[in-house]
């Protein structure tokens, strides 16, 4: 196979393993009920922090976990405002993200453009022998197979434990959970927390290896993209990573074609994925029947199977008990 | 199991919805709990089930004390509660419902959720499709895996809050059958109804409550004489009422039919005239709101003809009923009749004239003045609507609608409001009706209705009496039609 194929879908792999993480995140809060909407601010400040404490003390390890603990505090501030305070969770979201993106430039000033530690590559042995498929899946870094891991875990989790049972129930129906005996808000604090950690974990996977260092505004938009692909994939852990991968690809065509057409500004190719994402938002959120009324019989089935999903009905929704 | 209820109170505010409530249950009996809506059984069966707890008042289990703190204790002390609405999840299929919450390893176990619902489903000869999502199931269906799923916990007392509403013929005999089945082996069956007839056929001990107190208890056989006045209090005198002649056919409905997502008004035949009072009897959705939204011109009938003054505005935009001179006044003063957050200026200025760019602050506030005086408002000019008490907030409805009305249609009038308020209401509304006004109100107030109607019109189950003479009608045969019999 074309060489070039091999490397770009690699690299699609590789750059989107952080979107993995905080889509998988996110997912799980939202399953829970609670909308994390501070994701785009949450990222730039873990994946600041991440870089901070490794650069600080040269200790990888140390840097991820300062990450997600990052993100966890702040989806814990979600969670509280939310279930205790009674407060709006998209108000409270919302202030969170400017907060974060300026607290995270403010703090990161000193880490600036500095050269620091980084994920080493490492290929698994024996599957990365697989033609093809080894070199796209298996020549990456730890990261990137945590974020296979992730994606797999999710799944079972969600669809063959008592425990993901919980958490769905919670996110459908409080009241009925609540009358099978299921502490509701504790499941929300829970989840919302778990969700804010893997968020933290892909701010720490830009920082320490997908962009690479610490700059101003170093991931800006890519939190907003992480809650559409939320939605775009219907919150299924399957569907949210192949929509974090649909993202992954349209940059690296961005970044493809860019060079062929010199007279388009470059700001195009930047933007166009963005674009092209709020498009497939559209069709999956939008006129489904319609739409796979017009596509050819077999390929229907298939795009309604990959369209269908709604969100949890108890959504955003506080739940009081007793 | 033995079950004592001592001196239940509970207060939603002002409303005293369980008032001193003392009740006893035993095992291998079905214990009908019978009272008009707004009695206090559903309250009362969600104290004894964990849902809610009592402001005052001990539960014995056995003569020991109990205190639930959610329905997850009471089900662990063996009492289970099916709801009106199913509380299930919807989007879970039946297994999915029946494993949560049951105990079993950190896997979910589908397998053992299908032998019990298969093993359960035959024992009572339910059939669910165990793999098919909850929301596509019937009422009736969701009630028999809510069943199930209380029968595999394991709870010795079960109740079901109007279980009969919203279900099927045969899925009725399926439930009763299983209810006696279940009180043979030895369970407690509370059956919370409305229906005189369902409790006569079903339980054999019956307790009526009203206004929040224990009206008496009766045991089988009833006495439907007996019942009734137990629900329905002792009735007050007709009064006379003030006969005018009946102008011109103001409504005709013509074989109308009108569908929710929950019921279905069918087959209404119904002719009113100028100066007409027609009261709409019945328990909450029976099929009253439905034609009244119809007749409104807010929802569009699914068959039939609604002809306004001889012209058929079937179908039209709730506009043109509006230039026939309709106007509905909703029960939810605040979400559907006022605007929370406006003034009462703010509410005259929009229900005056509208046309130009500005606001004509100066005709909304002699408009305001004015009928605030004439409506005996207690508010300001500028007193937000929501800040007022309900009967101010119903005055300032009436003074809202236009001077020249062919039709006025009224959901609950006067309820919540205090006496004085009501006839103060009535008395406004009956000078609209010597004018020429013809009027239809529902009412869940026996008296009111046969109070106020020329003739009333019972609803039951989507279905509409033929109009009876209010002058030929007791309170006591209201009673029984509302109940459900001889419709």
């Amino acid at each position: 196979m074309n060489p070039l194929i091999i490397e770009t879908a690699k690299s699609v792999i590789a750059s989107s393993a952080p979107l993995v993480f905080a889509g998988i995140g996110e997912m799980f809060t939202e399953r829970a009920g609670v909308v994390n909407l501070s994701l785009d601010g949450s990222i730039l400040l873990s994946a600041m922090a991440a870089f901070a404490i490794a650069f600080l003390s040269g200790s990888l390890i140390l840097g991820f976990l300062g990450g997600m603990l990052v993100g966890m505090l702040i989806a814990l501030l979600v969670a509280y405002g939310a279930i205790a305070l009674k407060q709006d969770q998209v108000a409270i979201g919302f202030v969170l993200t400017l907060l974060c993106a300026d607290l995270s430039s403010f703090i990161g000033k000193p880490f600036v453009r500095k050269p620091g530690p980084s994920v080493p590559h490492w290929p698994i042995p024996g599957l990365v022998n697989i033609p093809v498929i080894g070199r796209i899946l298996f020549d990456q870094d730890v990261l990137v197979y945590a974020s296979y891991a992730v994606i797999l875990v999710a799944w079972v989790w969600l669809f063959y434990t008592q425990a993901g049972l919980r958490l769905r129930s919670v996110g459908e129906r409080p009241e009925a959970a609540f009358a099978r005996g299921i502490a509701v808000n504790r499941v929300r604090y829970l989840y919302t927390a778990l969700g804010g950690a893997l968020v933290g974990l892909a701010g720490g996977g830009y920082s320490l290896s997908v962009k690479l260092g610490w700059s101003h505004r170093h991931t800006a938009g890519i939190g907003w993209i992480a809650l559409a692909i939320v939605i775009f994939g219907g919150w299924h852990p399957f569907r949210v990573a192949f929509g974090a991968y649909l993202f992954g690809v349209l940059k690296s065509v961005g970044s493809l074609l860019q060079p062929g057409f010199p007279n388009i500004p470059t700001q195009v190719f930047q933007a166009a994925p963005f674009a092209l994402m709020l498009l497939a938002l559209l069709l999956v959120s939008g006129d489904r029947e319609g739409l796979a009324r017009r596509l050819p019989k077999p390929l229907r089935a298939i795009v309604q199977a990959l369209l269908a999903g709604r969100p949890p009905a108890g959504l955003g929704k506080r739940f009081e008990q007793g | 199991m033995k079950i004592q209820l001592r001196d239940i109170y509970k207060y939603f505010g002002p409303v005293r919805a369980n008032d001193g409530i003392s009740l006893e249950i035993e095992s291998g009996v079905i214990h009908g709990l019978l009272g008009e809506n707004g009695a206090g059984k559903t309250t009362l069966m969600k104290i004894l089930s964990g849902y809610q707890s009592a402001d005052r008042g001990t539960i014995l289990l056995n003569g020991r004390p109990v205190h639930f703190r959610s329905p997850a204790d009471a089900i662990a002390a063996g009492i289970g509660m099916l709801h009106q609405d199913p509380l299930d999840v919807p989007a879970f299929s039946a297994l999915e419902n029946l494993a949560l919450g049951s105990p079993g390893g950190p896997f979910l176990n589908r397998a053992r959720a299908r032998r019990t619902l298969e093993t359960l489903g035959r024992r009572f000869g339910f059939s669910l499709d165990p793999d098919a999502p909850v929301s596509s199931l019937t009422v009736g269906e969701r009630q028999q895996l809510e069943m199930v799923r209380l029968l595999a916990l394991g709870v010795r007392v079960i109740i079901l809050d109007e279980p009969t509403t919203g279900i099927s013929a045969p899925q009725k005999a399926l439930l009763f059958q299983a209810l006696h089945q279940l009180s043979q082996e030895g369970l407690a069956v509370i059956f919370v109804s409305h229906k005189l007839e369902e409790v006569q056929e079903l339980c054999s001990r019956v307790t009526v409550l009203r206004q929040g107190k224990v009206a008496g208890e009766l045991r089988a056989p009833f006495a439907t004489d007996e019942m009734v006045s137990l629900m329905f209090g002792q009735a007050l005198g007709t009064y006379g009422r003030r006969p005018i002649p009946l102008g011109e056919i103001i409504l005709q409905v013509e074989n109308l039919t009108v569908r929710s997502p929950r019921l279905e008004l069918n087959g209404v035949h119904l002719t009113v005239r100028a100066g007409e009072v027609i009261g709409l009897a019945g328990l909450e959705g029976s099929g009253q709101r439905l034609l009244m939204l119809a007749c409104a011109g807010l929802q569009k009938p699914h068959g039939g003809r609604i002809i306004l003054g001889g012209q058929d505005v079937t179908g039209r935009p709730y506009t043109t009923f509006l230039r026939h001179g309709v106007a509905f006044v909703p029960a939810a003063r605040l979400e559907e009749g006022l605007v929370p957050g406006l003034t009462l200026r703010e509410h005259f200025a929009l229900a005056g004239d509208t046309r130009g760019f500005l606001i004509r602050w100066d005709e909304a506030d002699a408009r305001a003045a004015q009928m605030i005086a004439d409506f005996n408002i207690v508010g300001q000019a500028d007193t937000r609507v929501e800040a007022l008490s309900g009967g101010n907030q119903q005055r300032a409805l009436l003074a809202l609608l236009p001077e020249r009305l062919r039709l006025l249609i009224l959901e609950h009038p006067t309820r919540g409001l205090d006496i004085a308020s009501s006839r103060w209401i009535w008395h406004r509304l009956l000078e609209r009706r010597e004018r020429g006004t013809a009027i239809l109100f529902t009412s869940t107030d026996l008296d009111e209705l046969v109070e106020y109607s020329d003739r009333i019109v019972v609803f039951s189950g989507g279905k509409m009496s033929a109009p009876l003479e209010t002058s030929r009608v007791t309170v006591e045969e209201l009673g029984y039609l509302i109940g459900g019999r001889g419709l």
